[in-house]
């Protein structure tokens, strides 16, 4: 199954020279403050993040040697973590990168079904990015929500307790750039038993 | 069914606020001083006599654990806790991170400060953002108040703490992978000994200890070792986060006394299996790495570390997954060998190529497309696999699918022999 961020292939943008944008520069020097002096090493993966931010949400070979030489490490080690790691993606993005839950919590209540519906309303298959580079969707392991299941990561956020419609309303409002709740579909707080409590 | 006023976590839903304010009206954060006046050894020993056992999965004894800290080693201690939640079916520790943070703060300096660490390094997963940002506001309340940092809550202890976030691997949920990961290496599990307890994060002596045995540590030593060891059964204490997900009415988590029968787990809080009892099919009890049990077990087996372990499985994260009639038992393992193939590091010889192959495997048996003589030499490389690998992702790889054979084997042999009838 092709998904972003489990792929080896490392793509070079032409004339792009990734320097970090003058806020990130700042975190930059916030985050390596957390590790002791000899160990900035320890910051490559938050590094990378900020850099895959910066980037519309993927790595280049670029943007990756610039993580290299911020915390002077060698670019191999730097390109064995964002391989290794499945957050990381090393190929561009569709805006919305949709992340739907596939492991057995999940499918148990219904997560097959909001596979066909994002291949559907995205109009893309799974492991691709959609013409109009509005959604990537994949499928991904366990995101540690079970109780809400079945759910799904669009970028940063949570989709919980979905069900084929209210997935497609989702999808669909995004796709018209609409704004979407974050959070459970159905109302509720958390992972609270459905029922009022008594007490 | 656990009392109200028993239970530690208080907005385990979030109803209530989770920032300073909010936390503070629940006690937490107000005797602080108090149990680090205690003084290391005695908090160690209060721990100890509780019986709590770590929530992360093993249940290896957390005062035990604690007590492994050398006292004067002349190196930086740490404490790492691992909020790294990734076995499918747990979503407990994402609750407490993010509606009762301060709980997880509070917690962290007292164990750390019974364990001689100036410096606690919380390491979240990635894809838990808005738990991330709830945690790291909590951080800058505490310090601004005050509660960590220098002189921590006025004890005259320093003691920092750090939120790094993970970017998606399971295998950083192993104590030295995840060692490994926040040292800035891909997370791969390192041979032991040594033990991070000697040889942790960057050399240093290191403590790694889950979320919830953290945050229920302050609570022990306020109302006591023998309050929480009243609690469930000798060496089964407490009170414990269940996760409750699959074919139930009302999936949810739920704080209850540990012992507790799995059937008034499922009755009582989580509304019930979906078509009632009787067309309950199996429950995996403790997350996905523990072997599954057929509702024969399930009518009357006890949610607790020794009451799983006698019967061939285990509490592990004590994460519920409850399949129904519906269900097809055999994708729900061959969904899980999936995972395993997906999550494996690569490391190992065993693991690396086994997982692929017993989910390649599996898959085939979903449709029977295999011969009789198949089960038992995926049986045979289960073995082979179980306790040959450096970190235990291969057993967790390994058991799911023994625990299917144990007590579904007839469904795959009758699948074997309908596509045999099929073909010819």
């Amino acid at each position: 199954m092709h998904h972003p961020g489990t792929n080896n292939k490392v793509y070079k943008k032409i004339n792009d020279n990734f320097e970090w944008s003058s806020e990130n520069f700042k975190k930059i020097s916030e985050i390596i403050k957390k590790y002791p002096s000899n160990r900035i090493q320890s910051a490559v993966i938050p590094l990378l993040d900020l850099a895959q931010r910066q980037n519309n949400g993927w790595l280049s070979k670029n943007s990756m040697e610039k993580v290299a030489e911020t915390l002077s490490m060698s670019y191999i080690r730097v390109l064995e973590v964002a391989t290794f790691y499945s957050m990381f993606n090393l190929e561009p993005i569709g805006k919305n990168f949709v992340q739907i839950c596939r492991t057995t919590p999940c499918w148990l209540r219904g997560s097959d079904k909001l596979s066909k519906v994002a291949q559907e309303v995205c109009e893309t298959n799974i492991g691709e990015t959609s013409e109009d580079k509005k959604f990537t969707v994949v499928e991904v392991e366990c995101l540690g929500a079970c109780c809400n299941a079945p759910m799904v990561q669009i970028n940063d956020d949570y989709y919980e307790d979905l069900d084929e419609e209210s997935f497609k309303k989702i999808l669909q409002d995004l796709k018209d750039d609409k704004s979407i709740k974050v959070g459970s579909q159905i109302g509720r707080k958390s992972s609270q038993p459905e029922r009022k409590f008594d007490a | 069914m656990l009392k109200e006023k028993d239970k530690i976590f208080k907005n385990l839903y979030g109803f209530e606020d989770w920032k300073l304010e909010g936390a503070k009206k629940r006690g937490i954060w107000s005797n602080t001083k108090d149990l680090i006046t205690m003084g290391s050894e005695k908090i160690v020993e209060e721990i100890k006599n509780s019986q709590l056992r770590g929530r992360g999965g093993a249940g290896f004894p957390a005062g035990l654990k604690w007590s492994f800290m050398p006292k004067d080693s002349g190196k930086d201690h740490y404490l790492v806790v691992n909020a790294d939640e990734s076995e499918p079916g747990t979503c407990k520790d994402r609750e407490i991170m993010r509606n009762d943070p301060h709980l997880l703060l509070e917690g962290c300096l007292v164990a750390a400060f019974a364990m001689h660490a100036h410096t606690c390094y919380i390491y979240i997963r990635g894809e838990y953002y808005s738990e991330s940002s709830n945690l790291q506001k909590a951080i800058d309340e505490a310090y601004a108040n005050n509660l960590i940092g220098k002189n921590a809550c006025g004890t005259g202890w320093d003691f920092d703490i750090y939120l790094h976030r993970g970017a998606g691997a399971y295998i950083c949920g192993e104590e030295t992978a995840l060692l490994e990961s926040l040292e800035g290496k891909k997370g791969q599990p390192r041979l032991k000994p040594p033990f991070p307890a000697g040889a942790g994060l960057y050399g240093c002596p290191t403590t790694v200890t889950n979320v919830e045995t953290i945050a229920v540590s302050p609570t022990i030593l306020r109302r006591g070792s023998k309050w929480f060891a009243n609690l469930g059964s000798s060496n089964n204490t407490g009170t414990k986060i269940f996760s409750i997900s699959g074919h139930v009415n009302n999936p949810c988590n739920v704080e209850e006394e540990m012992g507790i029968s799995l059937k008034d787990l499922i009755e009582k809080h989580a509304g019930g299996v979906i078509g009632g009892w009787e067309n309950l099919l199996a429950v995996i009890p403790g997350g996905a790495s523990v072997p599954l049990l057929p509702k024969s077990i399930c009518n009357t087996v006890k949610m607790d570390f020794d009451s799983l372990k006698e019967v061939q499985s285990g509490l592990g994260t004590a994460a519920v997954i409850v399949m129904n009639k519906s269900t097809d038992i055999v994708e729900a393992i061959a969904r899980l060998s999936h995972f395993y193939k997906h999550e494996s590091c690569g490391q190992c010889t065993p693991c690396r190529e086994g997982t692929g192959w017993m989910y390649r495997m599996m898959e085939k048996m979903i449709h029977g497309n295999v011969e009789h003589q198949d089960i038992d030499k995926l049986l045979d490389v289960t073995k082979q696999i179980e306790g040959h690998t450096i970190c235990a992702l291969g057993d967790a790889a390994a058991w799911p699918i023994q625990g299917l054979f144990r007590h579904f084997r007839p469904e795959i042999e009758k699948r074997i022999q309908e596509r045999n009838r099929r073909v010819a």
